[in-house]
């Protein structure tokens, strides 16, 4: 490896820090239908995909400015998330989680296809308003998209965060997590909850899916690579966490950087394979636990 | 329905219940025996792929079915065995030592992942296979000077004491012996003290744990041999797809695995031939039915994941059984005819109770 120049320090630090926001965010989506029903979503990346294709038709079919296009994306995307949960996990409530992992894996596939046959599989792009020119400080040149995913990101984190500890319904959230029999004999609805967790998570990954597909380019393969980063992400910062979703993403996002900068661009995906596998033999249950000693 | 009165332990577990199944697994086998000199070629050919799903699946389903640790990347185990074997056969081991070696290697890098495993359960575990998956997808494409990378790798004829194996014929006779050891293998496991062991670890970690049996050992071992197994059909697949690339070992493969099981019947040995034969016929049966199709759904990219996908999600939802299930039930309806009643096989739900501290 050479001597990495400040400039380029910085330069790397930055793109890791929005692309691992951005595993962050989707991370966020399935810790929390994890907190909630203790499910696991691993379509979570291709609804994403969905979200991302969504604000692309909206922007270039029908010709809508951004701040619709944002706004629309996001109630579609929504909507979607009760209808899936409607048709597809509701009858699931109650099913080993091996069951609602397969379920979902499968559910990706379909997402897949469907939107391949769509959309087709040649890479789209997407623009926005702060698709300008860079920010240049010194030798370091920022993107304001970029920018805009760590702030969203940050935004959104501490909006979750107040929700889930400060209201009614967060709370009640917490509740049907930890006991669904006993959240439902005090009066919480539980299918309600889990169907607006759903509903909350696929929004989220509508946002996930507007920062990103200004930063990279969509095809339908997007959601499956990056919902697995994301996936990594979770399960190095400790799952059921949202924090630790948070700053897992960011880990994974700078050391992917960095490897690919010493290698020459090879080996930095691997490098965040080869980091879970590490994490999950020196401290499995994550940087932030949550998960005590199983109880009888 | 026959009912056949248990005296003793011997009885309960033999291999075979009773003479009528006997009967109807021995005719199983010579219908396989006589069936080469009655198929063309292309038929013999799609019959040893069978075999050899059914090996690997026999693996998977030691591993998910009965020991309830959920692996994704088990396309890795089955990568590894195929180049193991066919690199340790060009370079002049003998056909039958290079194959266990295959088994060997790829069983001693499932006890590896086997032991990280220990500490895991469910997702932790699905992503860290699937993370075991892409590092050695990636090895294999960078480690060029001996897998051929990208390039792919030729794979020798088989020969074995002298004999030339690369027809189908006689490959498929070798598959088909390995099917039936790998088979009574897999049912001897799981009546002898191991197997239920694994059975119970799956049911109740805590309660198998308190029975006595050693956690640590169950699964490392069930991680093992599942490996092993998965390793030797890889060894197989590799003559009869004759070229190894990486990206014959993709994540695909691994879901395409998960598939056969799921599909099948978790937790049956019968699911497992049941779920090969699925995959391999799915694939066919799409091809027939897309002449039918309208032109524009027809030869779109991607028919074949959508019509995977959506009958897996057709299986989890209304069969969590799988085909296997679905027998089971069949057959119980036309046993006990008049009395039939649906609610034998009632599923049942459990309420969700977290083990986490908020």
């Amino acid at each position: 490896m050479d001597f990495i120049s400040l400039g380029t320090f910085v330069q790397l630090l930055v793109t890791g820090i929005s692309h691992g926001c951005l595993y962050g965010l989707v991370a966020l989506g399935f810790v929390l239908i994890y907190k909630a029903t203790e499910m696991v979503n691993f379509a979570q990346g291709d609804i994403m995909m969905w979200g991302a294709f969504i604000a692309f038709t909206l922007a270039s079919t029908y010709g809508l400015s951004y701040i619709p296009v944002v706004i629309l994306t996001i109630f579609v995307m929504a909507m979607f998330g009760l209808l899936l949960e409607r048709t597809i996990i509701r009858p699931m409530i109650g099913e080993p989680p091996f069951a609602v992992l397969m379920l979902t894996i499968g559910l990706g596939f379909v997402l897949r296809a469907v939107a391949g046959m769509i959309w087709g599989h040649d890479e789209k792009e997407f623009d926005t308003p702060y698709s300008v020119d860079p920010l240049i400080l010194g030798e370091v040149s920022l993107d304001y998209e970029q920018l805009v995913v760590v702030g969203c990101t940050i935004v959104l984190c501490l909006g979750l965060y107040v929700f889930l500890r400060f209201t009614r319904f967060g709370v009640a959230m917490q509740a049907a997590s930890q006991n669904q029999l006993a959240a439902a004999y005090v009066g919480i609805p539980v299918k309600g909850v889990v169907a607006i967790t759903w509903c909350l998570s696929t929004a989220i990954a509508a946002v996930a899916a507007l920062l990103v597909a200004p930063l990279q380019l969509i095809y339908p393969g997007i959601g499956f690579v990056v919902g697995i980063k994301a996936f990594v992400a979770a399960i190095v910062g400790g799952f059921g966490n949202l924090s630790g979703a948070l700053i897992g993403g960011i880990c994974i996002g700078i050391v992917e950087q960095f490897v690919g900068y010493a290698f020459e661009g090879a080996y930095g995906e691997t490098s965040v394979y080869v980091l879970l596998l590490l994490m999950l033999f020196v401290r499995p249950q994550g940087l932030i636990a949550t998960i005590q000693r199983k109880k009888v | 329905m026959r009912f056949v009165l248990k005296t003793n332990y011997a009885q309960d577990i033999n291999l075979f219940l009773h003479n009528g199944q006997r009967f109807w697994y021995g005719l199983l086998i010579a219908a396989l025996i006589l069936a080469p000199f009655f198929l063309e070629n292309f038929y013999i050919g799609e019959l040893t792929y069978l075999f050899i799903w059914v090996i690997a699946g026999a693996g998977l389903m030691l591993l998910i079915g009965y020991t309830g640790l959920v692996s994704m990347g088990h396309a890795a185990f089955m990568a590894i065995g195929a180049y193991a074997h066919a690199v340790l056969f060009k370079l002049g081991v003998p056909f039958l030592p290079s194959l266990l070696m295959a088994a060997l290697i790829s069983g001693f890098l499932g006890a590896i992942i086997g032991v990280a495993a220990l500490r895991m359960t469910g997702i932790y575990l699905a992503v860290a296979t699937i993370s075991f998956a892409f590092i050695i997808e990636k090895v294999i494409s960078a480690w060029r000077p001996v897998t051929g990378g990208h390039r792919g790798f030729i794979v020798p004829e088989p020969v074995m004491f002298g004999v030339d194996f690369g027809s189908d014929l006689v490959f498929y006779f070798l598959c088909l012996v390995i099917v039936v050891v790998v088979m009574l293998l897999v049912m001897n496991l799981l009546r002898s003290p191991t197997g239920r062991a694994m059975v119970a670890v799956r049911d109740s970690e805590i309660s198998a744990q308190a029975m006595g049996v050693n956690l640590v050992q169950t699964k490392t071992l069930a991680f093992t041999l599942s490996a092993a197994f998965t390793g030797l059909a890889g060894a197989l697949y590799s003559h009869k797809i004759g070229m190894l690339f990486p990206e014959n070992f993709t994540i695909f493969l691994s879901i395409k695995l998960l598939m056969l099981v799921v599909v099948g019947g978790l937790g049956s040995v019968h699911g497992i031939v049941f779920g090969a034969m699925f995959i391999s016929i799915l694939p066919q049966v799409i091809a027939i039915v897309r002449d039918f199709l309208p032109s524009w759904l027809a030869y779109r990219r991607g028919l074949e994941p959508l019509v995977f996908g959506a009958i897996l999600l057709f299986f989890l939802m209304y069969e969590p059984l799988g085909l296997y299930g679905r027998w089971v039930k069949i057959r119980a309806y036309f046993t006990q005819f008049p009395l039939y009643r649906k609610s034998t096989f009632k599923r049942q739900k459990s309420y969700l109770r977290t083990e986490r501290v908020h």
